[in-house]
């Protein structure tokens, strides 16, 4: 595998062929706002606020899936970027009802915490105030459509590590709901076997254990690595 | 040079930021020696409507503003106070995002009304036609950034006594308050 170079900020940089620019920058411990992404998890860029800038290339790249390139000239920091980055954030604080004051990660959230990296103060935009179910019909977990920043770390991780596939998307555009089984409620999903893998993954307050209430639910994201690690290494087989 | 003279005014939220407020303790003696709180809350002459309550807010420098604008009353309030004052600081997250106030955004305002008035109501079931009184909702809640031009925002549920003093202090200094986690926090 050929070893690459590249500069991020001007500062040189090497990775392999095949790895993506947020890999580097992660590497190099370069800061870089991220939401759907998650380390063990397949990358789908569906957040859109690791956007880049690469030289070269007019429009703004996701550097959780762009690949490296040798030569490439990459700049993660920029008035543009800064000012796309927390349009982003505001959009998701506008288009759900995110009340943090009553939510149960309140402190513990990652959109919350992409607010402050951002800088923001405020949302300049009208806030959407869409009608959206709660679920409560799993008996340890409850999902609140109203938090969901639609990130897929669910449906991923029920896919990718659990093997379960509880989890999906429907509807387009500002209608795209993340569903359990075949839109059901997810009490009735045969298929989930309740290890909260996908609770323990959402970023924001959208699953939560039954028992947690305001700012109760801390999420512990260090499983997901130690199980993957754990199968790497063959350490369940007898 | 005269004192710095602050007004603090209470919209559509539970006054928990005028609660925060009051924590500053004993920073409300230095803060005293500075600054001259011109109006608020609890040191206004009630007059019979929310509005006239107001009419007679002063020229200040700093006004904070807690609460979200849920009535046309608000509305009014809060364009004077903004034409009164030099600095308009949006005082915690009813002010700032809505907050809880703004769940009642879910449903119509009439559904409100008549869920509140007529079916869960025990004696006297009628909605106020007397807009004197009870003020007019609007449709939908909103932040008070979205009825008037704002300077500094300090969001919490409510916001801490230091962070509350951070931003008075910074003000009183002439300086900017820098938003960061380490200064202020949602909810």
């Amino acid at each position: 595998m050929s070893v690459l170079t590249l500069t991020i900020n001007d500062i040189q940089c090497t990775g392999r062929e095949g790895q993506t620019i947020l890999d580097i920058i992660k590497e190099n411990k370069i800061s870089l706002p991220v939401l759907c992404d998650l380390k063990g998890l397949t990358p789908v860029a569906a957040c859109r606020l690791c956007l880049v800038e690469v030289k070269g290339i007019p429009k703004l790249v996701p550097a959780c899936t762009t690949k490296i390139q040798e030569g490439m000239v990459v700049y993660t920091d920029s008035e543009k970027l800064r000012n796309y980055r927390r349009m982003i954030v505001e959009l998701l604080f506008a288009e759900g009802n995110h009340i943090c004051a009553s939510c149960v990660v309140n402190g513990y959230c990652e959109l919350q915490n992409l607010g402050y990296m951002v800088g923001m103060e405020s949302v300049r935009f009208d806030y959407l105030w869409q009608l959206f179910q709660i679920d409560a019909s799993h008996p340890r977990y409850v999902m609140d459509q109203s938090k969901c920043v639609k990130c897929t770390r669910c449906i991923r991780v029920c896919d990718e590590v659990e093997g379960a596939h509880v989890w999906d998307l429907k509807g387009r555009g500002i209608n795209v709901r993340v569903i359990s089984g075949l839109d059901e409620p997810w009490g009735q999903v045969k298929e989930c076997t309740q290890c909260g893998k996908c609770v323990q993954v959402c970023p924001v307050g959208a699953l939560f254990e039954k028992t947690a209430t305001t700012s109760e639910m801390i999420k512990d994201r260090s499983f997901l690595e130690r199980i993957l690690e754990g199968r790497e290494a063959k350490i369940w087989v007898r | 040079m005269g004192k710095v003279r602050i007004g603090t005014v209470w919209l559509g939220g539970c006054s928990g930021c005028h609660m925060s407020f009051l924590d500053l303790d004993e920073r409300l003696i230095e803060l005293a020696q500075v600054a001259e709180i011109m109006s608020s809350p609890i040191t206004d002459w009630k007059l019979h409507t929310p509005v006239k309550e107001y009419q007679d807010y002063p020229e200040v420098d700093i006004s904070l503003v807690e609460g979200a604008v849920v009535n046309t009353d608000n509305v009014e309030v809060l364009k004077l106070v903004r034409e009164r004052s030099k600095i308009l600081v949006a005082f915690g997250d009813c002010a700032v995002t809505g907050n809880v106030p703004s769940y009642r955004n879910l449903f119509k305002t009439d559904d409100v009304l008549n869920s509140v008035y007529l079916d869960k109501a025990t004696h006297n079931q009628m909605i106020p036609s007397d807009r004197v009184v009870v003020p007019r909702l609007l449709n939908k809640v909103v932040p008070i950034s979205h009825v008037v031009k704002v300077d500094y925002f300090m969001p919490g549920c409510p916001p801490s006594a230091d962070s509350i003093w951070y931003t008075i202090k910074c003000l009183l200094e002439g300086k900017e308050p820098e938003f960061s986690k380490e200064h202020y926090r949602y909810g």
